[in-house]
Parts: structure tokens; sequence; C-alpha cells
């Protein structure tokens, strides 16, 4: 069989016999590799001294160019994944995951030749553009298949790849930083090695999830599963095609729900440990600080399956409600954390925050799959996506811009991230307005031969 | 999921699959909460 045939949906095609809970570790196998997005900061400071090695030297890259890396790779997740999200969804999901390794493992290769040129550019083409492509591809290439083969629980299984993706990052960061001491020498960094051995170990891991993952056979169900055979209220048994999903109000209410709910978790995630220092001072430590970002991402990544998988039996919209109402009470009771100088409670209040900020991300593509279908589910996801990208500027702009305008007016430092926590509560209210709105799709913009279905059933 | 597995996928199938993501995942997660607890101390 030719790697292009192998690569073919029809290949694909599960035979009998194939159990459904192979396809969440094929998913994982993707979504662990990308999730390194989020642990590429522990190169930026190695990266600053390739010239200098104990310290920077003039001729050393800045930590402000550097940073543009990450934001080039989270710019072009979604712009790959709003332009190829169609292409992903009809090539199928072994085509898709086999292009993201080798954009993956290609940036990673690109970016060593530049680290070992000490070319900056070249890094921004690797990581940021050949990686981002694989990001974004990567990311959406296992969730309408896993959404096909779990009908009865889509929730839960896009929210454990959705997961992965917040995991990859603590397996990135202690191995980048065991490789990096692997390969350093009096005279070198190492990362460029690191880099190799990475792009390597990724490319590998996400060839057994293309080699492993299967599409249903037409008409499979799981046993006992009964397909409704009417559409319920905010279900719908239709499919809309993608470019016509962005013309409905319900896409763009969706597009919102989840612009604000991450808009409100990214913005604090940056600042994390500057606000649990600043808030706390004397009793918060930056080694404290540091082990509190690590805590808040393990509830990012387990909000991530625990309200995904909530969402199957609350609804989606429900599920949205939850975060919108929690979260509004939660941002306005962390400045009273602050005032009465409790460590606990402002990180009681951070881990539900973070739970459901994780939990928006996962949930997202069951709502798309209640109010879509799902034929071009995936295709859909893809261009919500941007609504990510959107966010990841809204967000910090806002909690930085806001606190440096405190601070410079003389507002003291435990206090300076009140009116931010307040401005994230009303970001909230007005999220859950947008998901209020949310409506089953009419009907004139179901694909063709649902439409006809739709209407015969009607009369 | 008994039946399921019946011809096409074994029990090993699905234990090598989950074992390949879940121990990767597993020691990251304890590395992590390791490092977490210094909040508390």
């Amino acid at each position: 069989m030719s790697l292009l045939s192998f690569l073919d949906r029809k290949h694909t095609i599960a035979k009998p016999g194939f159990s459904r809970w192979m396809v969440p570790p094929a998913a994982l196998c993707v979504h662990l590799c990308i999730g390194q997005a989020y642990a590429f900061s522990v190169f930026n400071l190695p990266m600053t001294k390739l010239i200098g090695i104990t310290k920077s030297a003039p001729d050393d890259w800045k930590l402000t160019e550097l940073g543009w890396i990450f934001s080039l790779g989270i710019f072009f997740l979604g712009v790959s994944a709003a332009l190829l999200g169609r292409w992903v969804e009809e090539g199928g999901p072994r085509r898709a995951m086999f292009t993201a390794a080798l954009c993956w493992a290609g940036g990673f290769m690109l970016s060593a030749i530049g680290v070992y040129l000490h070319t900056l550019w070249l890094i921004y083409i690797g990581y940021g553009v050949l990686g981002g492509f694989g990001l974004g591809i990567g990311y959406i290439s296992p969730v309408s298949t896993l959404i096909k083969w779990f009908p009865d629980r889509p929730g839960m299984a896009t929210g454990m790849a959705i997961m992965g993706f917040g995991g990859g990052a603590f397996i990135a960061s202690p191995l980048s930083v065991w490789l990096m001491g692997k390969f350093a020498t009096p005279a070198h960094v190492g990362v460029a090695e690191t880099f190799i051995v990475m792009g390597a170990i990724y490319f590998v891991f996400m060839m057994v999830g293309a080699a492993i993952v299967r599409v249903p056979a037409p008409g499979w169900k799981p046993a006992g599963y009964v397909e409704a055979e009417q559409p319920q209220k905010l279900i719908t048994i239709h499919n809309v095609f993608v470019y016509e999903a962005v013309k409905t109000p319900q896409f763009w209410l969706i597009w919102w729900v989840l612009c604000l709910n991450v808009t409100a978790g990214i913005g604090v995630l940056g600042q994390a440990s500057a606000m649990s220092q600043e808030m706390f001072p004397g009793h918060v430590t930056a080694v404290a600080a540091a082990g509190f970002v690590g805590l808040m991402s393990l509830f990012n990544m387990g909000g991530r399956f625990f309200w995904a998988s909530m969402s199957d039996y609350l609804g989606r919209k429900n599920t949205y409600f939850v975060f919108f109402t929690l979260g509004t009470a939660l941002y306005a009771f962390v400045p009273y954390t602050g005032a009465v100088g409790s460590v606990t409670l402002f990180v009681l209040a951070y881990a539900v925050i973070f739970s459901m900020y994780g939990g928006g991300f996962a949930t997202v593509p069951a709502y798309l799959r209640d109010i879509f279908g799902t034929r071009y589910v995936g295709a859909i996801h893809g261009m919500l996506l941007t609504a990510w990208s959107a966010a990841g500027i809204f967000g910090p702009v806002l909690v930085n811009y806001i606190r440096e305008y405190n601070v410079t007016h003389g507002v003291a430092k435990a206090q300076a991230y009140n009116i931010t926590m307040y401005l994230m509560a009303a970001l909230l209210v007005v999220g859950f307005f947008c998901n209020l709105f949310v409506r089953a799709v009419n009907e004139r913009h179901y694909m063709k031969e649902d439409a006809a279905a739709a209407k015969a059933m009607a009369e | 999921m008994t039946t399921e597995t019946e011809g096409g996928t074994t029990t090993l199938h699905l234990i090598l699959a989950w074992g390949f993501v879940g121990i990767p995942l597993t020691l990251g997660v304890i590395e992590t909460l390791l490092n977490a607890l210094k909040l508390f101390q």
C-alpha cells in the first residue's frame, strides 16, 4: 500500500471489531505533542544566551524578539484551522494527522537550523509559521472523528483530546529542561540539539496516532445507542455546511461565548505569577508563585475533561451558563480574598476559574455539533478558533494596561488588579447574554438533502 | 465494550495505546504537582 493510499480516508474506515476506545489515545498522541506550545517559554531564556552562554551578549536575541515566536505560532494556529478545516474534514483524520506531524516536526527542525545559524527569521518561519500550521491542523484533526465515534458522549470524547493539549506542556517542560541539560557544554546551551530530538520524538508520537486512528463505517452506532429521530431543542439531527454556518447568528454568538470566556481566563493566566505575589506581598514568594501557576495549569487541564464530560448531562448551553454565572461571582470575589489576605480562598477561586477556562475550550466542539450537526463540525470548529486568537490579544492587553494605569495613578500594587477582576466579571456577564440568545439554526441553513428531509418531516 | 473488542481490537491493544499516552502524561502531572506543593510550604 502506498503512503498516499494509506493516508486516504477510505483506508481509515474501521473494520468490525475495532474498539472506539482506541480513538481517544490516537487523538491524545497529537494533542499531547502540539500542547508543547504552552511550554515554549522554557526556551526563551536559554535562547537569549546562545552567544554569551552564561549571560546575554550584545548580539544575542532579546526576549521581546523571542516572544514573537509563540505569538506567530498561535496566530497561524487560528489561520490554518480556519483555512484548512474543510480540507481536514473531507480528507479524513489520518491525512490531517500526518500533515500536522510533518509541519510540527519540520518546524522544530527548521528552528534547530535557525538556532545553529543564529538566524531568528528561520525560527519565525519554522516554529511560528510551519509549526503554527501543525498546531492548527493537529488541533482540529481528531475532533469530528471523536464526535462520530461517541455520539452518546461527544463532550467527554472531545474533552479527552483537548485535555491533551492542556497536558502537553507538563511533558514538554521537564523534557526540554532535561534535554538542554544533557546537550549543554561550557561553550554551548544545547537548544538546537533539543529541538532536533523533540521534533523527532513528536513526529514518531504523532505518527503512532495517525496509524491507529479510524473513522467509523457508515451507519455505525455504539451498542445500545438509539439516535434521536426528531431534533431536540438545541440538538439538531441535520447538518450545516461550513461556509453556511458562518452566515448564521448562532456561529457568531458562540464565537463571542468562546472569545469572552477565553479573554477572561487568558488575561489572568499570563499574569498569575505576578498577581499572586503582588496581591499577597510577603506571603507568596516567587517559588510559591511558580507552584501556583503549575497548580492552575493542572486545573486548566482537568477542567477540560471534567466540564466537557459534565456537558453531556447538563447540556452545552447550561454548562456555559455555569461558566458565566460562577465565573462572574468568582472574579468579583477575588479582590475580597486579597482584602482579607486569604491565600487559600484566592487559590480556590482561581482553581475553579481556570477549570472553567479549560472547560470552555473543551465543551465548544460538542456545542457546535449540537447546533450545526456532525458533518462539518471539525471545519466549523476551525473557523471558531479565530475567537481564541482574538482573545489571545484582548485578554493580556486588558490585564496589563489596566494594571499599568492603576499603578501609575497611585493605586497600591496589592489593589491594582481589582478593577481588572471586576472588568473580567463584566465580560462574563456579556458572555452570559450571548449564550442566552443561542437558538436552533433555521432550517434554510441545512445542507440540501437535510433541508428536504426536514421539510418532509414537517409535512 | 467487551463486544466491541472482539476480533479487531484486543485488550492488549487498548492497554498499549492508553499506556503510550497515559504514562508520559501521568509523569508530567506528578512533576507539576510536586512543584505546585511549594505553594503550601
